[in-house]
């Protein structure tokens, strides 16, 4: 790999976090490439989720958190002090394992981002091609075009859920943060949630967090096996469930634990 | 082997447990009682009247109220109306932003032992009995409304609105919290994810959220300053008076009743007046509580 696409993924460097007392990263070191889907696995309490809610460092929001390290994206350092969290979070869009569309209308969660941002002031047409276009890529549109003004609690698991992603892409994100994001859906449900993150990979670097391995074998171009706060095993899935190299990623994809 | 009989309750504890059920059956429906009981007091005091030489063309439209002439008894309660609304209103324009502010800072911006010193302190505001509030009135306002704005008489609307801001401020702040506490922390995390920042995430998700809280307690908040007497009897000057700026003195329907129900001859005209005047009273704030209530329902529906 060329040192120029390495600076559009995500590295971090010897990145440690602790919940007030308890450690929850152990000297993380990764390097996450561009324009592929990543899955993060690990028994529960492995740090996971914790690993992907720095990467938009909204892991501050709980008090008593402190990280030591670094995490580069798109070759700048997040933690470096000045950071910018309003534009990083433009830029880094996540995903939760509820679907947690905000308490408005369907169009009002799509254009959330483009008024929170304060981009370039849309006329009527414009925000309707922006919805549009968010929807489509989300294949929401032929279900929700005449329900614009509904309130989106108000939709499906599977369409709240569809919606979130939807609400991340008229800013255009570089990366996408996905915490186990179809574990409160059902199998048809994940099914297409699964298709559609597939058919973003590419256009958008996916980090996506999953206690279901079949799944994260379905999906992902890289895994990574985390255990007890560190990085165990990072690799092509493939290598990793049939070649594991490390005994205990060995003994976690057997089921032996987690 | 014996068959053993399973243990039974005894008597005594099956009459005990009945008869705190009663008990407790009396206490539910004893509140319901006493409202109905009070509005049916209420407006038999003033039947009479009511339905006899009541005008009330002149009871509405008229700013003649006297009740205790000799030759010419008049009722005209419109200044007193005009009173009571110009009062309750401008201390509404005052404690609404005022006690949204405080509620949003709370809830949102305030962490820790200063969230928790707040929120006693502002409790502590809302069990300042209102006479001393009326006391503050006459002595810290007067003069100070007097040397501020140039005017002869500190004893007025503005005077009595800011004491019952004052006093409606801790209710709106207090269930304005409570309101904005209930709304789900996805939503705020969502919301930050996106890149709003904290204030962005008050205004445009928060506040659409808890609309119908923050709108139960803005009602609440005028239903307390709507039937406070003795802070407005002692602040705004008691004259019956149509106010035509906020420096004028005027009188509420409460002072009006406080003050005069002493001295009107039991069964009068005049004494059955004030009780229409109350009614009038409980009428008003009866549709604001409702309104209220109706509203925290919203908030539990969605």
């Amino acid at each position: 790999m060329t040192e120029a696409t390495d600076t559009k993924g995500i590295r971090t460097r010897d990145l440690c976090l602790w919940y007030t007392k308890f450690q929850a990263l152990i000297n993380v070191t990764a390097t996450i490439r561009p324009g592929l889907v990543t899955g993060l696995i690990g028994p529960s309490g492995c740090g996971k989720t914790t690993l992907l809610r720095c990467f938009n460092r909204i892991n501050e929001r709980i008090p008593g958190v402190r990280t030591e390290g670094t995490i580069e994206i798109l070759g700048h350092d997040i933690y470096a002090p000045g950071t910018d969290l309003i534009e990083l979070r433009r830029g880094v869009g996540m995903v939760f394992q509820r679907p947690n569309p905000l308490p408005l209308s369907v169009a009002e969660n799509v254009l959330f981002g483009i008024k929170v941002h304060r981009c370039e002031r849309l006329g009527r047409q414009e925000e309707h091609d922006v919805i549009e276009k968010a929807l489509r890529e989300v294949s929401l549109w032929a279900d929700l075009k005449d329900r614009l003004h509904a309130s989106a609690t108000s939709l499906s698991l599977e369409q709240q859920q569809k919606l979130c992603i939807a609400r991340l892409l008229p800013l255009k994100p570089r990366l996408l943060l996905m915490d186990e994001p179809c574990s409160a859906l059902d199998p048809a449900a994940t099914q297409r949630i699964e298709e559609l993150i597939r058919e973003l990979r590419g256009t958008y670097t996916i980090l996506i967090v999953t206690h279901n391995m079949a799944q994260a074998r379905r999906i992902s171009d890289e895994c990574m096996f985390m255990l007890l706060g560190e990085l165990v095993e990072h690799r092509r899935t493939e290598d990793l469930f049939l070649n594991p190299a490390d005994e205990r990623t060995a003994r976690y994809i057997e089921g032996r634990y987690g | 082997m014996t068959t053993k009989r399973r243990p039974q309750r005894s008597r005594l504890s099956r009459w005990g447990e009945f008869a705190i059920e009663m008990l407790i059956r009396a206490c539910g429906i004893s509140a319901v009682v006493f409202v109905f009981g009070i509005f049916f007091f209420v407006i038999r005091e003033g039947w009479p009247f009511l339905v006899g030489d009541l005008n009330l063309g002149e009871f509405f439209g008229s700013t003649q109220w006297y009740p205790d002439s000799m030759s010419n008894k008049r009722y005209g309660a419109l200044a007193l109306i005009a009173g009571t609304v110009s009062v309750t209103g401008l201390a509404m324009l005052i404690a609404v932003p005022l006690g949204l502010g405080a509620a949003v800072y709370v809830s949102e911006f305030s962490h820790g032992r200063q969230k928790e010193a707040l929120k006693v302190v502002i409790e502590l505001l809302a069990a300042i009995p209102s006479v001393v509030w009326g006391f503050i009135g006459l002595v810290v306002l007067n003069p100070l409304i007097i040397d501020l704005f140039d005017v002869p008489v500190g004893l007025n609307v503005l005077n009595g609105a800011l004491l019952l801001a004052l006093m409606g401020v801790p209710i709106i702040v207090s269930i304005g919290e409570d309101a904005l506490k209930a709304v789900p922390d996805s939503y705020r995390e969502a919301a930050e994810a996106m890149g709003a920042t904290r204030w962005q995430v008050t205004w445009r998700v928060l506040v659409p959220a808890a609309r119908n809280g923050l709108l139960a307690a803005v009602l609440l908040g005028v239903g307390r300053a709507v039937g406070e007497t003795m802070a407005v009897l002692m602040a705004t000057g008691h004259a019956v008076n149509l106010p035509t700026s906020v420096f004028d003195s005027v009188r509420t329907m409460t002072a009006t009743v406080a003050a005069e129900l002493g001295e009107a001859a039991r069964g009068s005209d005049h004494y059955c007046v004030l009780f229409v005047l109350g009614a009038l009273l409980f009428a008003i704030s009866f549709v604001v509580n409702l309104t209220a209530d109706l509203a925290i329902r919203g908030v539990r529906r969605r």
